[in-house]
């Protein structure tokens, strides 16, 4: 079974393949029964080889699955070649299902789009990229993936490339997260020069055996991989484009920029724990970044008014929230955040996808309101996903994995109660801005009326993210609650348990308390500023503060001043490239001397007799008198 | 003789088909076409019975091997070799003729016969350049790919054609001429020293020089191949000759007149001067970073749909001198892929170019967007290849850039990581194209037509190569490596001469030999010894 | 028979290629210019004869009859030419005739 494993991104693929080539003539059934069962083989090959896994595990927890050599330079020899462990497994799984419940919701969504065969290919391709990015065994195939999704995001963000904005957005995506990969690219050669191999295995147990703890090596070598994990997962500093990737349509949002591909740099950072364990600079500086970053996008999701900005900005303080798990540690609950954020997100953008649709195309969801009767599937399965996201204490998968990472953010032994304090401030802010949203949505008076009506493929991609929003926190209960861990049990086997301090053992449940009350908290105070009593809010739409906030904290602002209009201006000032003045400068040179020369040439046969005269007269007295 | 025959069938073809020219176009761009095939089957069935991986050898090891006597008088021989390195480039070459045959099927309708003469002599001067073990055979060589593609241009061309055409051929001529002068001087002094005269490249291949000498003989080679290459700061005749040729002549300057300088620089500057070819690398290196982004810096600024991808070539020669003088094993058969990536990939894309020209008759991309519409089979093909040019793994570019920086890094830290963010600049150029042309609002009604079933072949062939150098690279790297490692024993085989002559122990070229000859044992899988270990990490 | 003196037959040679030099400088109608070119040539012919009278060698004369034969091709040429120019610009002033100015 597990030799099938090249399957998994072969299938859909393929399916890219097919339709790249053969979508334009077929029809649109076709076209979806191809791009959505492509994806969902390989969703149920990616159960099978799962279970086949769990109950028969090879050895060391591991397989590995070699296709063939890609290249072989003097020793250096990566092949294109598979690694299946916990984590590459719950990776794939994720992707997989989560992405053919997208596709199937996507059959219907775009199915009045002039590009749908376009459209299933790119995210065929996604798929297959994103899986080939989980399971690569070597560094480069992963880049491989890396790279490919970006492409894939910039495809699918350009989708509607009739409208500018759409390609800029597009563009600004992949450039930003070019300059990650720059970074992860330089931290491949350094690490090709020191092991000559790009083996990721190889590289974690030569890194634990040759170098030493903290040295400046491997603290490079994690800052320059980590740059790569920053760009992609729109982490500080690199966070810009996200936000406005949301051009692309809302399935895409849901896959790429929620679900799978964003969460690629918590991927790389769990994938080479080793090398940031080594690191304990660089592991610092993910939770940091972690910590920061998931305060500054929450407070700008509260500013915005674009339903889809506000779900940007909170995948962008969620992927905050796996950074920090990561960064103090907790390495599998980052993972186990990823998983339900896959869930919840993903059934946000895709709800919120259901209600664009619906209101035509209606964006601004203060212009929305009221939809809780007109669209009750979307209601409910829309509540049940801000409830998980706002981590709603006990019932909802989110509460388990958020909960646990603001634990230990204080109880790890290298987290810190400054940590601990913003990411509960960040909770905070969670349920504030996902309420916000809810009751904007879904409650008060309806103010633009429905056009569409979601069908059952929709519908059923709600329900069932819905339930794995909610049922997916049962498999990782925290100490307090029976310490039911099946899925850290199961990371274990690649990623090492948290260290606790020991001293502050036996104080979860206080902490679990603080975290929930204050969840609470924060849906009370969105009933009370968003519902109940508007008029504070508006005023302070007015102020600079909030201002500041909807525009990202004005990191577009300073990067267009600090990169942008200086690239630009130093491409502009030299379009004609001053080096081919340079050999003008010698033609007109030498057409000069030929101008002087020129004025020698009279036409006169008596100047040039006189001439001759002179010269010979000249030669021979110099011939004579020497 | 099968390797003159190469070239021999395409002078032959290129008369045959001017003459029919007179009488029937369509005829003699049959006749150039049947001409490629026969020798591109040729080529191929070289390449298929010999399958490469050949074990590292002392001295070169040709896979075949021809010589007959030429000008006795002057020691001048008509001697042709093949290896790996240019087997694959002249399949290359003929590959790429085929494309420019085709492309310019509907193209050019003046003077069709006389066109594809220029053509076929274009590419026989090329192939000769690249077979050619003679160095007066290979100068030979090397001004017949000029005249023709001088006559290319000066007729052919676009608007400014008669200047492009001049300054491209006082670049080359100027620069050819010194190399010239060193191919004499060269000639004189093995005669001098051993009494026999010959332009034999192997047995000019031990000559001792002095330092100065070779110092100077090396510069005269190495101007030749960098204004050919080019490098910048000698690159100005590059985009105008680009822009104004037609679009057969634009995929044959950049696929193939360019790699003739690189080409050279591994078979000549390098082998034939090791001592001072070492001692520039570190500079030479530099002006390749520089290449790269400068290269790129002016790509982003251009509108001209051709002047910009002219200059996306310095950007990626830029990586080709980088790799060269990195001198390591990675590193060239980097080069090698480069190579081959590039010629394919703007290739296509002046294929593309010059496609969108022939249909709505301007280059200029602010009056152009919205194509994708129109023209979808173009537009994908646009993208795939602007991707490719921006290093898009998985596709051929991406392993060349990879495996030259990789190398390169090996050798000089802080270059290396000035000549990646070539790899950002390079989006900035390729996602532009796709904005430009295909993607936005239509500019205009557009009434034009996707491609063709004959574009679309041309196109398929071109995709597949493309994909397979960034799946399958190892067909290549096979190929090339016996070729790749003498160059590399070239680098090192000076190495003890050098480390016991009185040279600064901190110079960079020491560390070039250093990791060279570390590289050479790992690629003999020896065992690095602990001291060398070391080493090797405190120099880095 | 009285020789002339060696030195007096190139003192004449020398005077009458002068007479030529500054007859070809100072007219500026291209038929003296022809004629004045003619006398220089026969200014060296005669230096050619009296060097050959003066060291008895038959080298001189035969130096002469290639000038003759060179100075009749030259003058049949060169008259044809004026013909044509004449023809052409109607005036035989050099100083007008110019045209090949640079």
């Amino acid at each position: 079974m597990l030799n099938l494993l090249w399957l998994i991104p072969a299938l859909p693929f393929l399916g890219f393949l097919l339709l790249a080539v053969f979508g334009g003539r077929m029809n649109k059934t076709g076209v979806a029964f191809l791009g959505v069962g492509s994806v969902g083989i390989s969703a149920l090959l990616t159960i099978l080889i799962g279970i086949d896994f769990i109950s028969s595990p090879p050895d060391g927890y591991s397989f590995n699955q070699t296709l063939w050599v890609w290249m072989n330079i003097a020793g250096f020899k990566p092949g294109i070649a598979f690694h299946l462990d916990s984590l590459s497994l719950i990776f794939t799984f994720a992707i997989s299902f989560v992405g053919f419940l997208i596709h199937i919701y996507s059959a219907e969504f775009m199915i009045d789009d002039e590009g749908y065969s376009r459209f299933f290919a790119y995210m065929n391709l996604f798929v297959a990229l994103m899986i080939t990015l989980v399971l690569a065994d070597n560094f480069l195939l992963l880049y491989l993936g890396w790279e490919g999704v970006g492409l894939c995001s910039y495809l699918l963000i350009g989708f509607w490339y009739k409208e500018p904005a759409n390609v800029y957005a597009a563009n600004k995506a992949f450039i930003v997260t070019r300059i990650g990969d720059t970074s992860m690219a330089i931290g491949l050669f350094l690490l090709v020069l020191h092991f000559n191999t790009l083996d990721i295995q190889n590289i974690l147990q030569s890194v634990s055996t040759q170098w030493v703890r903290g040295s400046s090596l491997a603290v490079l070598t994690a800052f320059l991989l980590l740059g790569g994990a920053l760009g992609k997962s729109a982490q500080l500093p690199l966070q810009t484009w996200l936000p406005d990737a949301m051009a692309g349509p809302s399935p895409v949002s849901a896959l790429i920029h929620a679900a799978t591909m964003v969460t690629a740099g918590v991927y790389l950072i769990a994938r080479t724990h080793t090398l940031f364990d080594f690191a304990p600079i660089a592991q610092n500086a993910v939770a940091t970044i972690g910590a920061l970053t998931l305060l500054i996008a929450g407070f700008s999701a509260l500013t915005q008014t674009d339903i889809k900005k506000v779900l940007a900005y909170s995948t962008i303080s969620q992927i905050g929230y796996m950074f920090l798990a990561l960064g103090v540690g907790a390495w599998a609950l980052g993972i186990f955040h990823f998983m339900i954020h896959a869930f919840f997100k993903a059934l946000l953008f895709l709800a919120a996808g259901a209600v664009i649709n619906a209101l035509h195309h209606e964006h601004n969801m203060f212009k929305m309101g009221g939809l809780r009767k007109e669209l009750p599937v979307v209601y409910w399965t829309f509540l049940i996903a801000s409830a998980s996201l706002a981590a709603f204490p006990l019932i909802t998968a989110g509460f388990y994995s958020k909960d646990e990472i603001i634990w230990y953010s204080w109880a790890s032994n290298i987290g810190s109660p400054w940590l601990w304090l913003i990411s509960l401030i960040g909770a905070f802010i969670t349920s504030v801005y996902t309420f916000r949203m809810v009751f904007a949505i879904f409650f008060g008076e309806q103010k633009t009326p429905v056009s569409q009506k979601p069908g059952k493929r929709i519908k059923i991609t709600l329900i069932v993210l819905a339930a794995l929003s909610v049922l997916g926190g049962f498999v990782e209960l925290p100490e307090t609650m029976g310490g039911f861990a099946p899925f850290t049990h199961f990371l274990h086997h690649t990623l090492p348990a948290v260290a606790l301090r020991s001293e502050e053992s036996g104080i979860e449940l206080l902490f679990q308390i603080i975290t929930a009350v204050l969840t609470l908290a924060g849906i009370y105070l969105a009933y009370q500023f968003y519902f109940k009593n508007v008029k504070f809010t508006e005023r302070f739409k007015q102020t600079g503060l909030s201002k500041f906030l909807f525009s990202g904290c004005g990191f577009d602002w300073l990067y267009d001043r600090a990169f942008m209009y200086p690239a630009i201006f130093f491409a502009r000032i030299n379009r004609n490239d001053f080096i081919d003045n340079i050999y003008t400068f010698i033609t007109w040179l030498s057409t000069a001397l030929n101008g002087m020369l020129i004025k020698t040439q009279t036409g006169r046969i008596r100047w040039y007799a006189t001439v001759i005269t002179m010269g010979a007269v000249i030669t021979l007295t110099i011939v004579l008198v020497s | 003789m099968i390797l003159a025959w190469l070239i021999i069938i395409m002078m032959i073809g290129g008369l045959l088909a001017w003459l029919a020219g007179k009488w029937n176009v369509l005829m003699c761009r049959w006749i150039a076409l049947i001409t490629l095939i026969i020798d591109f089957i040729i080529i191929i069935a070289i390449w298929v019975s010999n399958p490469g991986n050949i074990e590292i050898s002392q001295k070169p090891e040709w896979l075949i091997e021809f010589t007959t006597s030429w000008i006795p008088q002057f020691g001048i021989d008509f001697h042709l070799a093949l290896d790996g390195l240019n087997l694959i480039l002249v399949s290359l070459t003929i590959f790429l003729g085929i494309i420019s045959v085709i492309t310019s099927w509907t193209e050019i309708t003046e003077h069709a016969g006389f066109f594809h003469f220029n053509i076929l002599w274009i590419l026989a001067g090329i192939t000769g350049v690249f077979l050619s073990l003679d160095l007066f055979l290979f100068y030979f060589f090397w001004e017949v790919m000029l005249i023709p593609m001088y006559f290319l241009i000066g007729i052919w061309g676009h608007e400014n054609r008669v200047y492009a055409a001049f300054k491209f051929l006082i670049f080359t001529q100027a620069s050819g001429l010194l190399m010239f002068l060193s191919i004499l001087a060269l000639y004189f002094i093995h005669g001098k020293a051993t009494g026999v005269y010959t332009f034999d490249y192997l047995q000019l291949l031990g000559t001792s020089l002095s330092t100065s000498e070779s110092f100077i003989l090396m510069c005269g080679f190495l101007i030749a191949f960098l204004v050919k290459l080019p490098a910048v700061p000698f690159h100005p005749w590059l985009p105008d000759a680009h822009t104004e040729a037609p679009t057969a002549g634009s995929v044959i300057l950049a696929g193939l007149l360019l790699k003739t300088g690189a080409y050279g620089i591994l078979r000549y500057a390098l082998p034939l001067f090791p001592q001072s070819a070492i001692a520039v690398s570190p500079y030479a290196m530099v002006f390749g970073a520089i290449g790269i982004l400068y290269g790129a810096k002016l790509a982003f600024a251009q509108t001209d749909f051709k002047r910009l991808v002219a200059y996306t070539s310095v950007s990626h020669m830029g990586f080709i001198l980088l790799g060269t003088f990195a001198g390591n094993a990675l590193a060239l058969q980097g080069v090698v892929v480069q190579m081959l990536a590039h010629g394919i990939s703007t290739g296509a894309l002046f294929v593309i170019a010059g496609s969108i020209q022939e249909r709505i008759h301007t280059r200029d991309m602010t009056q152009m967007g919205g194509l994708w519409q129109e023209v979808p089979g173009m537009a994908g093909a646009g993208l795939l290849f602007s991707l490719a040019s921006l290093g898009l793994p998985g596709l051929g570019n991406f392993v060349a850039e990879f495996l030259i920086l990789a190398g390169s890094y090996q050798v000089s830290i802080g270059l290396t990581i000035f000549a990646a963010s070539g790899l950002i600049a390079s989006t900035l150029y390729s996602l532009m194209i796709m904005q430009k042309v295909f993607y936005g609002k239509k500019k205009k009604v557009w009434n034009i037509k996707d491609l063709g079933v004959r574009e679309m072949i041309m196109m398929g062939a071109m995709i597949v190569v493309i994909v397979w150098l960034g799946v399958f690279p190892q067909t290549f790297l096979n190929t090339a490596r016996s070729s790749v490692n003498n160059i590399l024993q070239h680098f090192t085989s000076r190495n003890t001469k050098v480390e016991t002559g009185s040279v600064d122990k901190n110079n960079l070229f020491q560390k070039i030999n250093f990791i060279n000859m570390i590289d050479e044992k790992r690629s003999n899988s020896m065992i690095l010894t602990g001291h060398e270990k070391i080493i090797l990490r405190r120099e880095h | 028979m009285t020789f002339v003196p060696f030195e007096s037959g190139l003192i004449l040679a020398a005077v009458l290629f002068l007479l030529g030099l500054i007859g070809v400088l100072v007219r500026r109608n291209i038929i003296f210019m022809l004629l004045s070119t003619e006398i220089m040539l026969n200014a060296s012919g005669l230096a050619f004869v009296t060097a050959s009278a003066r060291w008895m060698q038959p080298e001189g004369q035969v130096m002469f009859i290639f000038i003759l034969a060179m100075a009749a091709a030259e003058v049949s040429v060169g008259l044809a030419l004026i013909m044509q120019i004449y023809h052409q610009f109607k005036t035989l002033d050099t100083d007008t005739l110019n045209n090949m100015k640079g």
